[in-house]
């Protein structure tokens, strides 16, 4: 749908300062993280004498006052062992990532450099090398370079390179595929001049936070090189080593292998954390609003009893004092064809939302009456309501399901509401699916959504919402995404579908010459309200709000006289967290005055059959 | 400029079929078609942006502006570093000029501090209009750029294309989707159907008397208000 | 979202076939990355800086053991004469033999890699049939912002436990359950009881990341146009959820299942370690720290083909189950 609501108004924008969220999560991490550090400055010169101390009265010791968590096979306090330890644990794992990330970019970078065939060896090594499990690198690293603390560091940096060489890759191929980086390829600037200024920074941040990830990952996969065996070797110590003793003796002293076990894992712990949340601020969009109250719907009045669907005061906001759709009322008869139309962020496919119970949380409804049928949508069951109203969205690549066959998707209506049989399900798809001027509907009910085209998909959509007797179709922005040729003869199938059925339609788009085609009154909205309704008739001609009226004037036809520029409106819909008091088209109006910043023009009768919300408008 | 018998291949996919196309001086070609025709294929190959086989002469300058104004700029430079890019001159004589290049699209020159995620679509597709023109292109190749506007934005930035023809003689190929948006801005009008250019000729002809049957089911499917 | 009219470059879109030449090409790839270990387990031995022999006998033993020893590995010849060798050697089922034991490594190998399979086969099948439930559950539960405290208490939940490695959990449920409560034995391999905590202590972390990924997942899928109609038809609920969803999410559960597999053969090792489970993770460690080279060569080779053709064997269960076969490429 066109209108994400409060989303919508931060698309594709990158944070402007990623700023940690303030979760205890995030702000766990950051506190291990930061004690981490701490602990490998001072750790060394505090208690450094005390874990070299030997203590040839106090050898293989449990927990004790004196030693908290034991001694080792010379008596040495194990409590000073793992703070001492935290140095050489991060510095290993520091000097890990650093190789194998340094490593790992340079590897990913070259193909973007190389000639073709060294290139492709390079990027089909690396795929090869991601597959392999981190760990048998790093074994295979430190057989070849002697065990020790050299090798578990060498074998840890090539089991992380493949990652970051990959990471790197499509980082670089995606920012040197994007249109900003063709546009100063043609502008004439030199490679070099888009390395600098385009490519790195634009990877940059995403490397760096993964090289974040990678050191916490560092940390563990030393730790259990040297918890093997393969790590450090005595008389160095890390905390793997360390740990390495304590599970020697964990049948009669468990708590030796506590402190070390507890700092590894605070470590891993406290990085991971700390990942995540500069992750999640990386990705993050600023989202803003501020609380208002909302409104308690007037009284409805007398309710219709011939419409279809008749809607009074209905209104959709989001928590901020965002909101979107605001008092809206609007009513179809049997049959009719009403268009409503809107640019993004007016509030249109909202509506329908609404309307199909489909306002995603934390949006909430509210109205006055919203009566389906002549029944209040509230009370209706599940089954009257997807038996008595059929959707159908703009993208029919995203409306059919990709892993059921067509059939099985268009009969599953007709089993879970109507209790048919399979096969009698299945025989009315087919049916329908004919209806809808499908070629070979039995063939096409067997196949997977990919296998038809566009217009067709948008068609066995149709035929979806058909399997049923529904009294209103609500088709949102159904023909945008499809070519002017099959737009149109998706648009005639709308009109038969109506003609035959007696449903109703409400048919939401942002381009009003559709509207023309096919609708029998149009409502055009602005900023969550309707500003104007009038018979399609009318439209071109006698429209009466100056926004329609602009909005017309802006849209080229095949008519235009090509002489003259077009109408243009100054400015930009105002966010629905923005709307003011008075008539939010106000600001980019020529004919506003003092009046309309201030008061709302309520939408009165107007003409024949129409309605407009204008002071203006005498 | 003159392309001619340009064919574009991917694999084994033939996306531009032997076009052969005229853009005079000082005019803007229209190249319509549906999606898949090969229309975007053929702007790019004219940009350089993808290998082709065959000729294009006459413009030795081709800048190109795309259909996303929010993919086309890079987020981490200003609106003054992405539009003064193209411009090879010294610190000071770059400002003017920038600012110059923002007046020519109509947008202030207080623009250029700002980055990408503070302006509109119709502001960013503006921005990337002056840079492409920054680099004075013999051509500019214009690719669905109002597609991704809202309507009442779009009579602005097609007005803006209209005026830089007629203020500064640039010559454009303009290519859209939408026949009424090519029918008003271009003086030619090219068809395109399955890779190949199926009619072409002044716009008032292809528009009003179409010899190829496929222009005639475009012109038939064109929605209208009345 | 924006009416984009959809016309990239070439914008016939880029389906790669799943066809019969998909999978000889698979199958190519596959016997190349074969080759490439066999290269690479062959030159481990050569790139050890010094004489293995003598690194592996020590400075005591006499001269002419190690030149004996040197013969009979063939190690006086020339490289590329050692290499076919060794290449015949390994496709006729010769693995060499133990410096230590004079065990063949074949039978080494045949001997433990079925206890190492079950573990990590077992560590597999357990954390998908109970990660993927349990994220599709806290999908729902939290779409759209719902239920704050759930989201935020998984997150941070399967946040910590992704982060503690496997010995830790080994080294824990040992203390608590082995030592401490005496419910389970604390090592070695002696029927079904002795496999609860091995497997549990491999299944745990795979468990947070898979929950995690498969709530993403389905996150995704319920934000789908899709699912929006099956919501506008009004389906139940477990209908919508199995029916719509799931088989949607499938494709990735799959596919980590294989990596999961594949990590796991390899995360074995170090539970292999603390629970003295006679699997191959136990020898390698023994062999690379007792310098016993030919098994250590013999065991990283049997470990990478095995990554190998899991990730061959999931790749073609893709293109086979996928019916868009739009399945990225690994």
């Amino acid at each position: 749908m066109s209108d994400t609501p409060p989303a919508a108004h931060t698309r594709r924008g990158f944070p402007m300062k990623p700023r940690l969220p303030r979760t205890p999560a995030a702000v766990a991490g950051a506190v291990l993280v930061a004690a981490m550090i701490m602990l490998a400055v001072a750790g060394p010169p505090i208690w450094g004498a005390s874990a070299e101390r030997i203590d040839a009265a106090a050898i293989l010791q449990g927990a004790s006052a004196a030693h908290p968590l034991g001694t080792d096979s010379l008596g040495r306090d194990l409590l000073a062992r793992v703070l001492v330890a935290g140095r050489f644990s991060l510095a290993l794992a520091l000097a890990a990532t650093l190789i194998g990330g340094l490593a790992g970019i340079v590897l990913g970078a070259l193909p973007s450099v190389l000639p073709g065939r060294p290139a492709r060896l390079i990027t089909g090594t690396v795929n090869a090398l991601v597959a392999f499990p981190g760990l048998l690198l790093a074994m295979f690293t430190a057989v070849v370079s002697g065990l020790g603390a050299r090798g578990a560091v060498l074998g840890i940096g090539v089991a992380i390179a493949p990652g970051f060489a990959r990471l790197t890759q499509t980082l670089a191929a995606t920012v040197a595929g994007s249109d900003y980086v063709s546009a100063a390829r043609m502008l004439g600037v030199s490679r070099r001049r888009i390395l600098t200024g385009h490519v790195l920074p634009n990877i940059a941040e995403p490397l760096i936070l993964q090289l974040t990830q990678a050191l916490g990952g560092a940390l563990l996969g030393l730790a259990g090189m040297s918890f093997l065996g393969l790590g450090v070797q005595p008389p160095s110590f890390d905390w793997g080593r360390l740990l390495y003793d304590g599970f020697a003796r964990i049948y009669v002293t468990p708590e030796v292998a506590l402190g070390p076990a507890a700092a590894i894992a605070l470590a891993g712990i406290g990085f991971n954390l700390l990942g995540d949340a500069m992750a999640k601020a990386a990705a993050r969009t600023a989202a803003g609003g501020k609380a208002s109250d909302t409104a308690v719907p007037p009284d409805p009045g007398e309710p219709n009893p011939g419409a279809v669907l008749e809607v009074r005061d209905l209104t959709v906001a989001f928590p901020g004092g965002v909101t979107p759709v605001r008092g809206l009322s609007l009513t179809i008869a049997p049959g009719e064809i009403v268009g409503l139309v809107g640019e993004s962020g007016s509030g249109k496919s909202l509506t329908a939302a609404a309307i199909g119970g489909l306002v995603p949380y934390p949006g909430t409804v509210a109205y006055g009456r919203l009566l389906l049928g002549g029944r209040d949508v509230a009370t209706l069951s599940g089954k009257a309501l997807g038996t008595t109203l059929a959707m159908v969205f703009q993208d029919p690549m995203a409306s059919l399901n990709p892993a059921l066959r067509v059939g099985g998707q268009l009969a599953e209506v007709a089993r879970v509401h109507q209790g048919a049989g399979r096969a009698e399900a299945n025989r009315r798809a087919v049916d329908r699916l004919g209806h809808v001027h499908l070629p070979d509907p039995a063939a096409r009910a067997r196949q997977h959504p990919h296998e038809l085209s566009g217009g067709m998909r948008q068609r066995a959509v149709i035929a979806m919402g058909l399997m049923a007797t529904p009294r209103l179709i609500i088709a949102d922005e159904p023909t945008t995404a499809l070519d002017v040729t099959v737009q149109r003869q998706i648009l005639r199938l709308l009109r038969e579908v109506t003609e035959e059925s007696g449903a109703a339609a409400l048919f939401i788009t942002h381009d009003i010459a559709v509207v023309g085609e096919l609708c029998d009154r149009v409502m055009v909205m602005y900023a969550g309200r309707v500003v104007e309704e009038l018979p399609v008739s009318r439209l071109a001609a006698e429209a009466a709000h100056p926004y329609t009226r602009a909005l017309i004037a802006s849209l080229p036809d095949m008519a235009t006289d090509r002489d003259k520029p077009l109408a243009s409106i100054p400015g930009r819909q105002p966010a629905p967290s923005e709307v003011g008091p008075g008539c939010a088209f106000a600001d980019r109006c020529a004919l506003a005055t003092a009046r309309c910043s201030a008061e709302r023009p309520p939408l009165i009768p107007y003409g024949e059959a129409g309605r407009v919300a204008c002071w203006e408008v005498k | 400029m003159i392309i001619e018998d340009l064919t574009v291949r991917f694999g084994a996919f033939t996306a531009v079929d032997r076009v052969t196309l005229e853009i005079p001086p000082g005019r803007i070609v229209g190249l319509v078609g549906e999606s898949g025709s090969g229309k975007s294929s053929l702007a790019r190959a004219v940009s350089g942006l993808v290998p082709y086989t065959g000729r294009i002469d006459g413009a030795r300058n081709v800048q190109m502006v795309f259909q996303d104004p929010y993919a086309s700029l890079d987020p981490r430079m200003t609106v003054g570093e992405s539009v003064g890019e193209g411009v090879r001159r010294d610190r000071a004589g770059r400002r003017a000029e920038v600012e110059r290049l923002l007046g020519l699209v109509s947008l202030p020159a207080g623009l250029a501090g700002r980055y990408p995620r503070e302006l509109s679509g119709g502001q960013r597709q503006r921005v990337a209009i002056a840079r492409a023109l920054g680099a004075a292109p013999d051509l500019l190749v214009a690719d669905e750029i109002t597609s991704a506007l809202d309507v009442s934005v779009q009579g602005a930035v097609l007005n803006l294309v209209r005026s830089l023809r007629d203020e500064l003689g640039l010559s454009m190929l303009f290519i859209s989707h939408n026949l009424a948006v090519v029918r008003y801005v271009s003086d030619v009008v090219a068809v395109m159907h399955q890779g190949r250019v199926v009619e072409s000729g002044p716009t008032e002809r292809v528009v009003g008397e179409p010899a190829h049957d496929y222009t005639r089911a475009l012109l038939e499917a064109v929605p209208r208000l009345t | 979202m924006r009416e984009l009219h959809k016309s990239g470059p070439g914008s016939p879109r880029r389906v790669r076939s799943r066809g019969p030449r998909w999978v000889v090409r698979q199958v190519v790839r596959f016997a190349v990355s074969l080759a490439a270990l066999l290269v690479a387990s062959f030159a481990m031995i050569h790139f050890i800086p010094g004489d293995p022999v003598r690194a592996s006998l020590g400075p005591a033993a006499p001269i002419e053991l190690v030149q004996a020893r040197t013969a009979a590995l063939g190690l006086d010849r020339s490289i590329p004469e050692q290499f076919l060798t060794y290449t015949g050697h390994v496709l006729s089922g010769n693995f060499g033999t133990s410096f230590l034991s004079g065990e063949p490594v074949v039978e080494i190998v045949a001997a433990r890699l079925p206890n190492t399979l079950a573990l990590a086969l077992l560590a597999t099948v357990v954390a998908l049939l109970v990660a993927v439930p349990l994220g599709m559950w806290a999908a729902v539960r939290t779409e759209n912002g719902r239920n704050r405290g759930t989201e935020y208490a998984f997150t941070t939940v399967t946040g910590t436990a992704v982060a503690v490695p496997e010995f830790l959990y080994s080294i824990a449920l040992v203390t608590v359950f082995a030592i401490g409560l005496g419910a389970f034995p604390p090592a070695g391999k002696a029927g079904a009881a002795s496999y609860v905590l091995p497997v549990l202590a491999l299944a745990i972390g795979p468990i947070a990341m898979i929950a995690r990924i498969s709530r993403a997942e389905t996150l995704r899928e319920l934000g789908t146009d899709y699912v929006r109609l099956a919501r506008a038809k009004r389906l139940p609920a477990a209908r919508l959820y199995l029916r719509h969803v799931l088989p949607n999410t499938l494709t990735a559960t799959l596919t980590l299942g294989g990596l999961l597999l594949s990590a796991l053969i390899a995360g074995s090792v170090l539970v292999e370690y603390v629970f003295a489970w006679p699997g191959l993770g136990m020898k390698i460690v023994e062999s690379i720290t007792q310098k016993d080279y030919p098994v250590a060569q013999g065991v990283i080779l049997v470990y990478g083909a095995i990554v190998l053709v899991v990730n061959l064997a999931v790749d073609l269960a893709l293109a086979a189950l996928d019916p868009t076969s739009k399945i990225r490429e690994a």
